[in-house]
């Protein structure tokens, strides 16, 4: 019983996972940047909904909906105005700056809502838990919700890649910056919608993340974004399937090395399984195979 | 500051007239040179083995007649992803022999070049490289054995000048260890002073001495071109691969580039093996030509056989150009063959660079 | 064949070539930079002119410069991304202050504790940085980069559960539990507390001499057989193969030597504070460490010992603006990046540089006239 509990908890936190490092591995695949600032952009996605529910009186869900928006209008500001005039100078220097802007979201958040943790009420606050097995499994609302929302937003997500135009565009762009551009397809605007679908996500993934794990903090999306970022690299980065496959495992593994190893040692094996799905597989889980032409 | 000009002086007054020798009696050098794994020279004078001696199919040089061959292809094929790039390429080259491989874009000659350094594993076939097969080798393996090359797209360490990517090829012999390099000892002083000098040797043989000082990737075209056979040459080959030597080169620079070619061959007395679409270079100095169209030999022999040879005419020209008949295209690939370039063939694929 | 192989040769004009890199005048700055500063900074402390705060500064200040040196080595030289140097400084830090307090049950002559503890701390982070090498290096880019960031954090978990300490007199080790019956004062090393009671032996002029060392290494490093075949990989892997060079191994050396490195700064790290966490070796002290290797310029050594210093100095002197300092170092981390590396505001300060510096080489006439010379023949 207590294996099928972690078993979803494992399966809820990697759900998590997953959604962030959808952000990440989308705005990698389309201009093959690591958006150090991503995990950032979760913690302020928490703050904003902690402060409509908390200051504004507004239902959870409508908190979050206003997140969503802000965080969008954030990630495209942060990419206009900090990425862009870096795009095409190498990797390098758009890594700094990312980390640059992971620093800046802290310590606004430090200097706005200070260093004190605050407690983030639940969403699903007043739902009652689910117990099965004769009282045996309990199975929270928190739980249910994200692993939910982590597969239909997966579908979602799909779906638009594969069927919309703008999603056609976005995989253009990522296949070929220069012959998309070519084609009329306007790039900027492919980049600008994949930080705006990654942030609004971000936003989601903050709110079910606090909802189970409710410590706030300016520093709570670094850890998660860290993870996440491995998860995506796991599954392979640029893929959008893989980044849920990515997700999912290492929430699993976490959680299962928590409850069975050691709770100091999770992240190092967290890590460990990274490096060794790298080993046999260079590029992830799903990612494409690069080779370099001679 | 003065001192230092001196040194550079006396580098560059290195009388080069013996720089020959150590190529000249390439024998010596290579027994003398078995210095961090490299091949020990096979006699290169070795009587070819009589049981299997050169038979009519194969066209080698007949100054080479008597010496084993340096390379030796058979039945080489590979595959990617289903597709056949090349099948059932052979070929034997003699000892100094200049070959050339030519044929339409997309045909295949680059990625013959790359089977025969290991950068793609053949699926095929195997590669006789001075007598030993090149099974299980990979690309640092064969420099190693003594097969050095340039690239189409020019690849040299751009950040480096070009005094040190002579000295980068010029490692395997360079004598000294980690713990040196990070002290500079005095063991380390001496190698050094030692390699600048054969560095500087190089460099004054291609007339390249004015460039040491300045970054190989900001040096103009023709001189890149240049450096980077140096490099491949400064590994101390027993067979050089120029992959499109002439590329980009005007009519005049092409000419140079031919009698530094047999130059080359001449004074370091080793096998040169080219890729190359300018056909007044290929049917200029080289002693074998293979034709390559689809992946596939169409022809073999002398230059001489390939311009008369039909299927080479099809290759170039295609087989039913639109109204033109028989009479003109030959016409039409005479004047090609003995001018101009034949950049790419109209029955070809579309032009696909392998670069990068 | 005397005569060189071609006769009417024409190497076109020199006029857009670059020099190269010149070693001595590299090294000439780098050391001349390192041995004012140190200068300077001992004047103006005699003079009473630099606070306490600062003060206790100079030694982090001398470790960050040579950690940024040798993350130089791997970023710069070897052109791969490395996220987990602090992991490499962890271990030397606390290899070498477990040395020292070993060394000191039987000698007290400190500087020769902190050399052997120093030498110690390099090798234990060489060795991981072998280990971590060897099966990381066949990859690629960003995805060696987050095998690097993955390792940095391993080891800083690791450091979490490891325990040593003498019972009796003699050392006693643990792994993920308590050291039994244990006096608080034998503590050496205690999980996620840390290393307690470590005898500080550190001093600025040991940060010194570390640099000067540190700079010493890479340099020589650079100009040498090793860094020539190591930047040849970086330039182009494929032609550094095709003349033999063998990658891994190359890309081995550099990683391991860097390691090394930056295990002998951490040490000097550990041995400049009686207590010290784990966490401090966390994925932010990479990416400050990383943050200098850029903004001093990549490959470019006193461009990064320079960054170092500013970048700890400057924080530290606006203390009293506390709250905006660290926003106020994000928002100058992003507009310095932006300007260094826009292509429009980079042309821009380069046309402004051309105007000043009169360009014009003597070099570059001589060849263009031989040049015109020859077409006119």
């Amino acid at each position: 019983m207590i294996f099928l509990t972690n078993l979803i908890s494992g399966l809820s936190l990697g759900s998590v996972y997953a959604i962030i490092a959808l952000g990440y591995t989308m705005v990698y695949g389309i201009s093959k940047m690591l958006n150090f600032a991503h995990g950032d952009v979760i913690m302020i996605g928490g703050y904003m909904s902690f402060i409509m529910t908390m200051y504004m009186g507004l239902n959870g869900w409508l908190a979050l909906l206003v997140a969503m928006v802000i965080c969008t209008i954030l990630g495209i500001t942060i990419e206009r105005l900090a990425y862009r005039p870096l795009r095409g100078t190498g990797s390098l220097a758009v890594l700094i700056t990312a980390i640059g802007v992971s620093y800046f979201l802290q310590n606004i958040a430090l200097l706005i809502w200070g260093a004190n943790p605050k407690m983030f009420t639940s969403l699903f606050n007043g739902m009652k838990p689910i117990h099965a097995m004769g009282g045996q499994l309990t199975i929270t609302p928190e739980s249910i919700f994200t692993i939910l929302a982590n597969i239909v937003i997966m579908i979602l997500l799909t779906l638009f890649v594969s069927k919309t135009k703008a999603g056609k565009a976005m995989r253009a762009v990522s296949e070929d910056n220069g012959a998309a551009q070519l084609m009329g397809i306007n790039v900027n605007q492919s980049i600008s919608l994949t930080f705006a679908i990654g942030s609004g996500l971000a936003a989601v993934a903050g709110v079910l993340m606090l909802s189970a794990y409710p410590v706030l903090m300016p520093t709570t999306g670094a850890m998660p974004g860290i993870k996440a970022f491995t998860a995506a690299v796991f599954g392979g980065i640029g893929s959008i399937p893989g980044a849920m496959i990515g997700g999912l495992i290492l929430g699993i593994i976490e959680i299962f090395s928590r409850a069975y190893i050691s709770t100091e040692l999770s992240d190092a094996i967290v890590f460990a399984c990274l490096i060794i799905v790298l080993l046999v597989k260079p590029t992830g889980l799903l990612g494409k195979k690069i080779s370099e032409k001679v | 500051m003065a001192d230092k000009k001196d040194k550079r002086e006396e580098l560059i007054d290195i009388d080069i007239s013996d720089s020959g020798h150590a190529y000249e009696n390439r024998q010596e050098i290579y027994y003398n040179d078995n210095v961090g794994g490299r091949a020990v020279f096979v006699d290169s004078k070795e009587q070819y083995d009589p049981d299997e001696p050169y038979n009519d199919q194969v066209y080698i040089p007949e100054k080479d007649r008597d010496k084993a061959p340096i390379l030796e292809v058979k039945g080489l094929g590979i595959d990617f992803g289903g597709l056949t790039a090349v099948d059932n390429f052979n070929l034997t080259l003699g000892r100094t022999e200049i070959g050339g491989l030519i044929g339409p874009n997309g045909a295949g000659k680059t990625t013959i070049f790359n089977m025969l350094t290991k950068v793609y594993e053949p699926t095929r076939g195997e590669i006789f490289f001075d007598g030993k097969s090149t099974k299980g080798m990979n690309t640092v393996d064969i420099n190693k054995a003594g097969m050095a090359r340039t690239f189409q797209n020019i690849r040299l360490f751009d950040k480096l000048t070009v005094e040190e990517n002579i000295k980068v090829a010029l490692h395997h012999t360079t004598n000294y260890g980690l713990i040196d390099g990070m002290l500079h000892t005095p063991k380390y002083r001496h190698e050094e002073f030692r390699i600048r000098k054969e560095a500087m040797k190089y460099l004054k043989i291609f007339g390249m001495t004015k460039t040491a000082d300045y970054r190989a990737g900001s040096l103009p075209y023709g001189a890149q071109r240049r450096l980077e056979i140096m490099r491949a040459l400064a590994t101390k080959p027993k067979l050089l691969l120029l992959d499109e030597p002439a590329a980009g080169m005007n009519p005049s620079e092409t000419s140079e580039l031919m009698e530094t070619i047999k130059e080359i061959r001449d004074r370091f007395q080793i096998g040169i093996f080219l890729i190359e679409h300018d056909m007044s270079l290929v049917m200029g100095i080289c002693e074998g030509i293979v034709v390559l169209n689809y992946g596939r030999t169409i022809a073999k022999g002398s230059a001489k056989d390939i311009q008369s040879n039909p299927k080479v005419i099809e290759a170039y020209l295609g087989k039913s150009r639109g109204k033109m008949d028989e009479e003109e295209k030959a016409e039409d690939l005479e004047e090609a063959l003995s001018k101009g370039k034949l950049e790419s063939a109209p029955s070809g694929k579309p032009d696909r660079k392998e670069g990068e | 064949m005397a005569e060189r192989i071609l006769k009417n040769i024409r190497i076109g004009g020199l006029k857009n070539a670059v020099k190269g890199n010149d070693y001595r005048k590299e090294a000439t700055i780098s050391y001349g930079i390192l041995i004012g500063g140190y200068i300077l900074l001992q004047i103006l402390t005699a003079a009473g002119l630099i606070g306490h705060n600062l003060q206790g500064q100079f030694v982090p200040i001398c470790v960050y410069i040579s950690l940024a040196v040798s993350l130089n080595l791997v970023v710069g030289i070897s052109g791969e991304l490395s996220l987990g140097h602090a992991g490499f400084m962890a271990v030397g830090a606390f290899s070498g202050i477990l040395m020292s307090r070993i060394l000191l049950q039987s000698m007290s002559f400190e500087p020769a504790i902190l050399i052997i503890s120093m030498l110690f701390g390099a090798l234990m982070a060489s060795i991981a940085g072998f280990i971590i090498g060897i099966p990381i290096l066949g990859l690629r880019g960003d995805y060696l980069a987050i095998v690097t960031l993955a390792f940095g954090e391993i080891i800083r978990n690791f450091m979490n559960v490891l325990y040593f300490g003498f019972v009796d007199g003699k050392l006693r080790f643990a792994f993920n539990h308590t050291i039994e019956g244990i006096e608080d004062t034998d503590r050496i090393i205690t999980g996620a507390i840390g290393a307690t009671g470590t005898k500080t032996m550190a001093s600025f002029t040991w940060g010194l001499l570390l640099c000067l060392f540190t700079v010493f290494i890479v340099l020589n490093l650079k100009n040498s057989k090793q860094g020539r075949a190591i930047m040849s990989i970086r330039d182009n892997r494929i032609a550094g193969e095709s003349i033999g060079l063998d990658v891994r191994k190359y890309k081995l050396m550099a990683f391991v030597v860097s390691a090394a490195l930056a295990g002998m700064a951490g040490c000097l790290f550990g041995l400049n504070y009686s207590t010290l966490v784990p966490i401090k070796f966390n994925f932010n002290t990479s990416v400050l460490v990383l943050v200098f290797v850029v903004l001093g310029g990549v490959g470019n050594m006193w461009g990064g010992i320079i960054a170092a210093t500013l970048l700890t100095i400057l924080p530290e002197t606006f203390r009293q603006f506390a709250d905006y300092r660290m926003l106020t170092y994000a928002i100058v981390l992003i507009l310095v990046m932006i300007g260094t590396y826009n292509p429009a505001i980079k042309s821009r300060v380069n046309a402004l540089f051309s105007k000043i510096k009169p360009k014009k080489k003597k070099d570059d006439g001589k060849v263009k006239k031989k040049k015109s010379g020859k077409e006119g023949a």
